[in-house]
């Protein structure tokens, strides 16, 4: 080795031990408040799945398949909806589903309720979005797994840590599409509201945050996209649902239990998106 | 008159070094050398202009010549860096540029509306939703808006598209909807940044003419931006023309055509059909100036075929035309009166003089007369100040 390289080499920078340092202080002196915030979100999810897994499955169906109806106004969606979920319970899969659905819509729901006031935030004050932008980067980009080890010390195994994950995963996309949407609004219709003498708080929910709607669905349509995509990481953690079984497929090389599980995803996915599709296009 | 609107010396900079850029401005620099050294962006300089109620007031110029940067300084959407911008606002004036915000914010929702280039509207909302915009933010109850906003769609004829969303109307209804909206705030001053700009020209004139008829009911102040000479002409009851952020001049219409301040200004109108602003009151020749005849005779022409007796109460008791008696006979007569007899036609001062034109070509280039309205005559006019008018020399 070049001298150059031996000198960097030997005195390589800690971050792995820094790192270390710093969830070992965290778990050394907040591990019950993890463990506590971390035990309720388990009771949480697992008491709506619960409940939900109360309810005849067809009847969980057709109650969905009804909300699709409500959402879109469309009877076309609302058959497709019922078809596809009964598809999902004659593969005998929908406990599976359900524990995966409650996790997906909690974790979708929680990025966006986090990620659209950072991303109007960030929009309005281009300063922070230059500082949020690495960040959002490094939660993007670092592997799933890197993660995965620090949150399951910290919040242990179960659901809660796997939403956790998958929030980290998700937040990103809602604040990018959240300030994407708000920075996009026409110049001239925020004047508009200006010059009629809208206030801070008019402007944003009269003018800008309607204008910015379809953007931020989108961003939601995504959220709901890669929370599924996490689903199998998350199940490495410990939350149910279809990613286990994917799991299992793997570990004992199933391939019709991998395509069972696999297909459920897929058409869950699509019934989450064309369902949430709101407002993407213009007017309905 | 009152004074509706007062721009006095305002700067406006774009860009971080305010003083330095002031201090450049002070010392007259151009736009592009304040540019250079700074890197900041000249909106206006020393701008001042009065507008009183019920006028039309006209800002002209090339596009980036300051126009839009001096109205939109009328409610604070571009900041004032010096000077003074008073709006009148109930019976006292506010001073714009250092006024609070909430103060602001009242004089945007009550006394000052706006219409916009690019119309403005919020393409998820209705007809009536986008007219009510301006109440609703200032926290009028439904019923009393509701209302209001039925009124002012039936002033321009678009109660029956209410219920129809923005993007669903061609432009000019567009751009009808933005009066609307504007009108609907029954803010007395009204702020017209290109609003017939991106109109095509049928429809275009279409909005001149509806504006000009509310205008003629509703008698609001209106400043209006354009970069058409011939829309400036038609509306304008005053005209100001901008130059690299600058006031060149401000004056009435025909002022402009007629005695143009500069070079720039020049340009400007060179393309401008000076029949459709001048008046015969524009191109006479005052009584005065007219060479005197024999006893209480005056020439009306430099050519001597034409003179009128004038007695002492100035009416005209006598007319001459070739040295044999003539009548006189207004231009609105034109058709009239039979040819047989030697005729003087007369004018008055508002006369337009396309109208004093057709009465030289109808007399055989005889001078034309001007009258007041109690009929004393005040001056004529002969083919050469035709000439000159129209040929600005």
């Amino acid at each position: 080795m070049d001298p150059i390289s031996k000198f960097l080499v030997a005195y390589k920078i800690p971050i792995g031990p820094w790192g270390k340092a710093f969830f070992g202080f965290l778990t050394d002196n907040f591990d019950t408040v993890f463990r506590a915030f971390s035990n309720s979100l388990n009771f949480l999810l697992d008491g709506v799945v619960d409940g939900l897994l109360l309810l005849p499955p067809v009847l969980l169906i057709a109650l969905i398949a009804v909300l699709a109806y409500f959402l879109q106004r469309s009877r076309g969606l609302a058959v497709a909806v019922f078809l596809g979920l009964l598809f999902i319970l004659n593969q005998n899969l929908w406990k599976q589903t359900v524990e995966t659905l409650v996790l997906v819509v909690a974790a979708a729901a929680a990025s966006m309720a986090i990620g659209v006031p950072l991303g109007i935030w960030a929009a309005h004050k281009p300063k922070v979005y230059r500082i949020m932008l690495p960040v959002l980067d490094l939660m993007q980009t670092l592997p799933t797994f890197v993660y995965l080890i620090p949150v399951l010390t910290l919040f242990g195994l179960g659901n809660a840590p796997g939403l956790i994950v998958t929030i980290i995963f998700v937040i990103p996309t809602s604040v990018r599409l959240t300030h994407l949407g708000v920075t996009s609004v026409p110049k001239s219709i925020v004047e508009a509201g200006e010059a009629f003498g809208a206030t801070k708080r008019q402007l944003l929910w009269k003018v800008e945050l309607p204008s910015a709607l379809p953007t931020i669905m989108a961003g939601l349509t995504q959220s709901i996209m890669l929370s599924l995509s996490m689903v199998v990481f998350a199940a490495l953690i410990g939350a149910g649902g279809l990613g286990t079984e994917i799991n299992r497929a793997l570990g004992s090389r199933r391939i019709d239990l991998g395509l069972e599980a696999g297909l459920a995803i897929v058409v869950l996915a699509i019934v989450l998106d064309r369902m949430t599709r709101i407002g993407v296009g213009g007017k309905k | 008159m009152t004074v509706a609107v007062d721009f006095k010396n305002v700067d406006i900079v774009f860009g971080a070094d305010q003083a330095g850029s002031l201090a450049l401005i002070d010392s007259g620099a151009t736009r592009a050398e304040i540019l250079e050294k700074t890197g900041n962006v000249l909106g206006c300089a020393g701008a001042s202009l009065t507008v009183h109620e019920g006028e039309i007031s006209v800002l002209m110029g090339l596009s980036g010549s300051g126009k839009s940067t001096l109205l939109r300084a009328v409610n604070r959407l571009n900041v004032v860096s010096r000077g003074q911008v008073l709006v009148k606002d109930g019976d006292g004036t506010v001073d714009v540029v250092t006024c609070d915000e909430a103060t602001l914010r009242r004089l945007r929702q009550k006394q000052v509306a706006m219409v916009f280039q690019q119309f403005g509207l919020l393409p998820w909302r209705t007809v009536e939703e986008n007219v009510g915009l301006g109440l609703e933010l200032a926290g009028m109850p439904d019923a009393e808006r509701k209302e209001r906003v039925h009124r002012q769609l039936k002033l321009v004829n678009l109660d029956q598209w209410s219920k129809k969303y923005a993007h669903e109307l061609s432009g000019g209804m567009q751009q009808r909807v933005g009066l609307a909206r504007a009108f609907a705030t029954e803010a007395p001053i009204l702020l017209m940044d290109e609003p017939f700009s991106a109109l095509d020209p049928l429809i275009r004139t279409k909005l001149q003419d509806e504006l000009l008829q509310l205008q003629a009911e509703l008698k609001k102040t209106i400043i209006f931006v354009s970069h058409d000479l011939e829309e400036a002409l038609k509306i304008g009851t005053h005209i100001t023309i901008m130059e690299g952020g600058r006031i060149v001049q401000t004056g009435a219409p025909e002022d402009i055509v007629l005695r143009p301040a500069n070079d720039y200004v020049r340009d400007f109108i060179a393309n401008v059909n000076p029949l459709s602003v001048l008046t015969a009151w524009n191109v006479m020749r005052d009584r005065r100036d007219l060479e005197e005849s024999t006893d209480g005779w005056v020439w009306l022409d430099r050519r001597k075929t034409t003179r009128f007796k004038i007695d002492e109460h100035g009416l005209v008791a006598a007319a001459e035309r070739d040295g044999k008696p003539a009548v006189w006979v207004s231009c609105t007569d034109i058709e009239a009166q039979p040819e047989e007899t030697a005729q003087v036609f007369w004018a008055t001062p508002g006369t337009s003089l396309k109208t004093v034109m057709l009465a030289m070509h109808r007399s055989q280039t005889a001078p034309v007369a001007l009258f007041d309205d109690q009929s004393r005559f005040v001056g004529a006019i002969g083919i050469r100040d035709v000439l000159s008018a129209v040929l600005r020399r």
